[in-house]
């Protein structure tokens, strides 16, 4: 079977499982919407929250980022990992007993006031819009290069999938699709992974696989450091960021997962106290095993890309000998290449091929049939040891989707990666979509503007704002503002510096107040604001960083400006009522949760 | 809640304790060996691995999720000795 085929079958397969689910698991009532009825079993759940929390970034771009800078890509890998621990010890259980639906929810009855249930509304979906427009470009991608269609068709695709079962089947539609979605996601990251592995080192599992020895006697990380100094890289396993800025963007990343509103709102949907915990347990496994397959297709994916395109004696390929995918990338635009030494042969090596890093392609093919473009580098000089000048631009998002095409592995893999991939950045949106929508039509329409109106005009209220909620996201998708890739570090600051401490103090200082926990929100979210929009958006360059600090890294000093605020002000305002001081007193105790209420 | 303040105290305390020590042991395997003292672990070979870059890229997550059971498995203990599970 050719693997146009093979692709229309799985992709088109596990959309009709989707939707099937969907069907079957339509939810009637606001907690079947919300919180799936509260009764989802804690394994279930996990999976859920994995799917869920594992998005287009994990499945595509996670392994290229690492690929590319090697130990500094740590971060994300520590840092989206380690959140779940404090997410399963300070957050989920007290979340569960406290039996709201929403964040928004917790902060606003926690703290008795509507203003800062209104920020946490703000903070919730500013975080989530943030994070479904990379979604939804995702899906976008990954529909055009393997179903031949453009990326706004995709994107369109994509919209009307998600709209099906989120809007219809809410939080317990959701969960089960996202159930499937795991299934295939990782089975779709595996299966490659494992082929690679087999291929490069004779080992199986990628976890062991990336310390295996190779043919030539050299351990594949020791080939990997020689191989990049050789071309003038830093080698892969030594880091070229400060230790502070590695620190803080770590604990950014680890506070804003266990502070990201859709992870959160998933401890809400199981039935005891005791299953939010173990179900934290569960989903960290669950994500593991893809996150710790991803060092090692990383570095596969590398050796791979440096072999097939520098070739054995590390000279470089003729273009003609290139292989196919090669061609493909480069028609999808995300390989450019551009002969500076005029010797027909692709080589790569570091610094950039083309001026601005990235190539601009213009109509009409050269002499080799590559892609022409308009602003290769001007003076090609070979960067410190490198034995050439760089030709070739790599986009760090292909690594994934290319390396079973690289590694030469059998069709079906690559079909099963593109439906991974769509699988990875649909149930990411669902989730998302459905936090926005709970956040509108619950804490905004029934907490704060009209607290009068039915269940059932609730639930109207939810799916029409999932609607809209799509169709601005689909917008985003089809005219990405061009900052997507930075504005992610601001749903992760964001998360750091005003979801997570607001919670924490919630549940762990019976002295917090209205006034404290609206002035560290505030603080938090200026602060962090501020500094990710002048270094981003501003020009503000890197040598006035503070302390080093770049701005993915900044939403921990944000969180710590947060609590000290919060703290100095809560102790020069009266302390919580009698009555809120009993509601935490009788959140850490996790007898008697009983259901989310509606309520 | 059919727990006295005192006990309920009690309970609250060694929760606390039973949270404080895992997160030393999570700042430690993370932020200790996989980025403080990374380089020095570098100079240790394990199964292939410089032993501080496997801690940043694998042995974390592994040290994570035991945290988490051991967590689950702890407080599965203490809400029984104060008899408030589930």
């Amino acid at each position: 079977m050719s693997l146009d085929l093979l692709t229309y079958l799985f992709i088109g397969g596990s959309f009709a499982l989707y939707i099937g689910i969907a069907i079957w698991a339509r939810a009637g009532s606001t907690q079947e919407f919300y919180v799936a009825g509260g009764g989802v079993h804690p394994i279930a759940n996990g999976m859920a929250t994995a799917a869920d929390w594992m998005s287009a970034a994990s499945f595509i771009s996670l392994a290229g980022i690492i690929s590319f800078v090697g130990r500094d890509g740590s971060a994300y890998l520590m840092g989206w990992t380690g959140g779940y621990v404090l997410l399963a010890m300070l957050l989920a259980p007290y979340l569960r007993k406290f039996g709201k639906f929403t964040v928004p929810d917790f902060v606003g009855d926690r703290y008795y006031s509507s203003t800062a249930r209104m920020i946490a509304v703000i903070c919730t979906i500013v975080i989530s819009f943030t994070y479904v427009a990379g979604q939804m470009r995702g899906v976008g991608i990954v529909f055009s290069r393997y179903l031949h269609v453009d990326v706004n068709t995709g994107v369109l695709i994509g919209m009307a999938i998600v709209f099906f079962y989120a809007v219809l089947g809410g939080m317990k539609g959701i969960t089960y699709t996202q159930v499937a979605q795991y299934c295939v996601l990782i089975l779709a990251f595996t299966v490659p992974a494992f082929f690679l592995s087999a291929q490069i080192t004779g080992h199986f599992l990628p976890q062991t696989g990336l310390g295996a020895t190779l043919g030539s006697g050299q351990s594949v990380l020791a080939t990997l450091d020689q191989l990049s100094v050789e071309l003038g890289f830093n080698a892969y396993t030594d880091g070229s960021k400060s230790t502070v800025d590695m620190v803080f963007f770590t604990i950014a990343l680890m506070a804003g997962t266990a502070g990201l509103p859709h992870v959160i709102v998933r401890f809400f949907t199981v039935p005891r106290v005791k299953d939010a915990r173990t179900s934290a347990g569960w989903a960290l496994i669950f994500i593991a095993i893809l996150y710790t397959s991803i060092p090692g297709v990383a570095g596969f994916g590398r050796v791979n890309l440096i072999n097939t395109v520098n070739g054995p004696d590390n000279t470089g390929t003729s273009y003609a000998e290139m292989p196919g995918w090669f061609k493909n990338w480069e028609n999808s635009g995300l390989i450019g290449w551009y002969d500076h030494n005029g010797d027909g042969k692709v080589q790569y090596a570091a610094g950039n091929a083309f001026e601005g890093g990235k190539p601009n392609f213009i109509d009409g093919t050269g002499e080799q049939g590559q892609r022409m473009v308009s602003n290769p580098t001007l003076a090609p000089a070979p960067v410190k040891a490198a034995p050439f000048a760089n030709e070739v631009y790599v986009d760090r998002d292909i690594m994934v989707l290319a390396n079973p095409e690289i590694a030469n592995l059998p069709a079906w893999v690559i079909a099963l990666v593109a439906a991974g991939a769509v699988a990875a950045a649909l149930s990411t949106a669902a989730g998302l979509l459905l936090v926005i929508s709970t956040a509108i039509s619950h804490d905004m329409m029934k907490k704060t503007i009209n607290p009068n109106i039915t269940d059932k005009q609730e639930l109207m209220y939810a799916r029409l704002a999932a609607i809209v909620a799509i169709c601005i996201a689909g917008y985003f998708g089809i005219n990405p503002p061009g900052f997507v890739a930075q504005v992610v570090a601001l749903a992760f600051g964001l998360a750091c510096a005003s979801v997570f401490p607001v919670i924490v103090m919630g549940i762990f200082s019976k002295r917090m107040n209205t006034q404290g926990a609206v002035t560290g929100m505030l603080v938090g979210l200026v602060s962090t604001m501020a500094y990710i929009i002048y270094f981003k958006f501003m020009g503000g360059s890197a040598d006035q960083y503070l302390f080093g600090i770049s701005p993915e890294g900044f939403g921990t000093v944000g969180m710590i400006l947060n609590f000290v605020s919060a703290f100095a002000v809560a102790s020069m305002t009266p302390a919580p009522s009698e009555e809120i001081q009993k509601i935490i007193e009788d959140i850490r105790i996790p007898r008697g949760a009983g259901g989310a209420h509606a309520h | 809640m059919s727990l006295s303040p005192e006990k309920a105290k009690a309970y609250w305390r060694e929760n606390l304790g039973i949270i404080s020590v895992y997160l030393v042991i999570w700042f430690v395997a993370s932020y200790g060996f996989g980025i403080l003292l990374v380089d020095q672990l570098d100079a240790i070979q394990f199964f292939g691995f410089p032993l501080g870059f496997w801690f940043a890229q694998q042995g974390s997550i592994f040290i994570f999720v035991i945290l988490i059971w051991a967590y689950v498995y702890s407080m599965n203990k203490l809400d029984e000795k104060y008899d408030v599970h589930e």
